[in-house]
């Protein structure tokens, strides 16, 4: 489990958030909605420690990520995979040495171990015959699977997902997020998925986190929305723009 | 002023932060001598050109400004080979690399800081700095000496070629000019310039790319950026070291 507590984050004197807390739980896709500028990757690169925040703390299972010291931070960020919006796939390796990558990094697999595990991931994101390609050869789509596969090679405790379904086609934005959900419940993984599609959070998303102005304006199960919204003008905005 | 203490701190602290423990050293190595591979390797074919035709014109033009019959043709040989190993070999291949493999480090770490890619190695927990910079400083550092010597042979190869191909002088005459006043010291002080200015080219291109904000134009721009403050750099390294060893 993730938990946020106060959380507060600014950019010289502006402040991007405001005394967020939240509680993010394994096995279930916990989605983050919001408009662009409001606060949404500032928070999700606080939580993965790209950004430090100036005041707050950020809880993995109990171990206070913000004010660990840095080779702890080290090993919690060991349990973390993130998907990029971009994918930030490696262009000078392969989709299998992307793979790779972690595991040659920190795991302690042998040669065909680690061979086992790239294909293992790979045909887990149904990605089974393009180990040898480099990512300028491959579609969005197909990046997007690759960077997945690489986010959960070392047995992931924590996955984060900037924007999963930028630049995708519906059918293609679907299967990711049908990816992401059936991978969230099958190795029982904390999933935070940064969006603004709604379609996502109709099709997968549980606990919805709604931020609006650098600030927390809602947060409840997707099953709540609806009756939400009804007296949540801001909320109702942006689900309404959204064609829902 | 302010911009150019918050450059050179900011400097200074990602020149310090890439000096860890490797996290695997496996990996380390290998990138290490992928590097050396490119800095080295890649750049034989440049150098060897401009060494040849450096020589040859210092040798062809150091012949027109000796004009007096007093002076023997060997002196050529002499004023070519240490101005060759004192500045011409180290510090002109060295602003020829700073363009070639500091544009070329510039690009590539630039890119991907803005793909995300750097951030994607922080996020697994990497010593980005490390993992990118301190392969590229320790393979310039190895290799762009190894670059200097050869230069500084080719240079002298490029003269004594030049000088039989005009009828200025034999082969020997050249070397014995060269011989006469060799001191081991000049070596000695070529082989520290190369060294500070290939720490320069790698340090600098590596700081350049990794700071860079924004998109192709700025990847652009920081391997421009890159080039010209290696440059300025490795010339003003080149007086002091001057001043201090000679």
């Amino acid at each position: 489990m993730i938990e946020l507590v106060n959380v507060n984050k600014s950019f010289a004197d502006k402040q991007v958030l405001f005394d967020i807390n939240a509680q993010f739980e394994p096995g279930i896709p916990n989605l983050i909605i919001g408009a662009s500028g409001g606060g949404k990757s500032v928070l999700l690169k606080c939580m993965v420690g790209l950004f430090k925040p100036e005041s707050g703390s950020i809880n993995y299972d109990g171990r206070d990520f913000v004010h660990l010291p840095y080779e702890q931070v080290r090993e919690v960020r060991r349990e973390i995979g993130m998907l990029f919006q971009g994918t930030a796939l490696f262009d000078s390796l392969t989709v299998e040495e992307n793979v790779d990558f972690p595991l040659k990094m920190f795991g302690k697999m042998t040669h065909e171990e680690r061979i086992d595990r790239i294909n293992f991931c790979l045909s887990r994101v149904g990605l089974e015959n393009a180990n040898k390609k480099y990512p300028a050869e491959i579609s969005g789509g197909m990046k997007k699977r690759v960077g997945i596969a690489r986010a959960i090679a070392l047995e992931t405790r924590y996955l984060f997902c900037d924007e999963p379904n930028s630049g995708l086609d519906p059918i293609t934005s679907r299967r990711i997020d049908e990816l992401l959900h059936d991978i969230t419940r099958e190795f029982n993984i904390t999933t935070v998925i940064n969006s603004h599609d709604m379609k996502t959070v109709y099709d997968i998303g549980e606990s919805i986190t709604f931020i609006y102005q650098g600030k927390i304006w809602w947060q409840g199960h997707r099953k709540e929305l609806d009756a939400t919204r009804a007296h949540n003008p801001e909320l109702d905005a942006f689900i309404a723009a959204s064609q829902f | 002023m302010n911009k150019l203490f918050f450059e050179l701190g900011r400097y200074i602290l990602f020149v310090r932060s890439m000096f860890f423990k490797p996290e695997r050293f496996k990996v380390f190595f290998e990138r290490t001598i992928h590097e050396m591979n490119n800095i080295g390797v890649g750049s034989i074919g440049i150098v060897t050109i401009i060494s040849v035709f450096v020589g040859a014109v210092t040798t062809l033009q150091t012949a027109y400004q000796l004009v007096s019959p007093l002076i023997p043709m060997k002196v050529i040989g002499t004023i070519v080979s240490d101005s060759s190993l004192l500045e011409f070999a180290p510090t002109i291949t060295c602003l020829v690399l700073a363009g070639k493999v500091g544009a070329n480090i510039a690009s590539e770490v630039g890119n991907m800081r803005v793909t995300e890619q750097i951030d994607a190695l922080e996020v697994m927990g990497i010593n980005s700095s490390g993992f990118l910079g301190l392969p590229k400083i320790i393979a310039g550092v190895i290799m762009i000496p190894c670059l200097i010597i050869v230069a500084n042979f080719l240079m002298v190869s490029g003269g004594i070629l030049a000088a039989r191909l005009t009828d200025l002088m034999s082969p020997n005459e050249f070397i014995q000019g060269a011989r006469e006043t060799f001191k081991m010291f000049t070596v000695t002080v070529s082989m520290t310039k190369s060294l500070v200015f290939a720490f320069i080219i790698t340090s600098m291109s590596s700081y350049e790319g990794y700071f860079t904000e924004g998109g192709a134009l700025e990847v652009g721009e920081a391997g421009t950026r890159a080039v010209t403050r290696s440059c300025v750099l490795i010339l003003f390294a080149d007086f002091i070291i001057a001043k201090l060893m000679l």
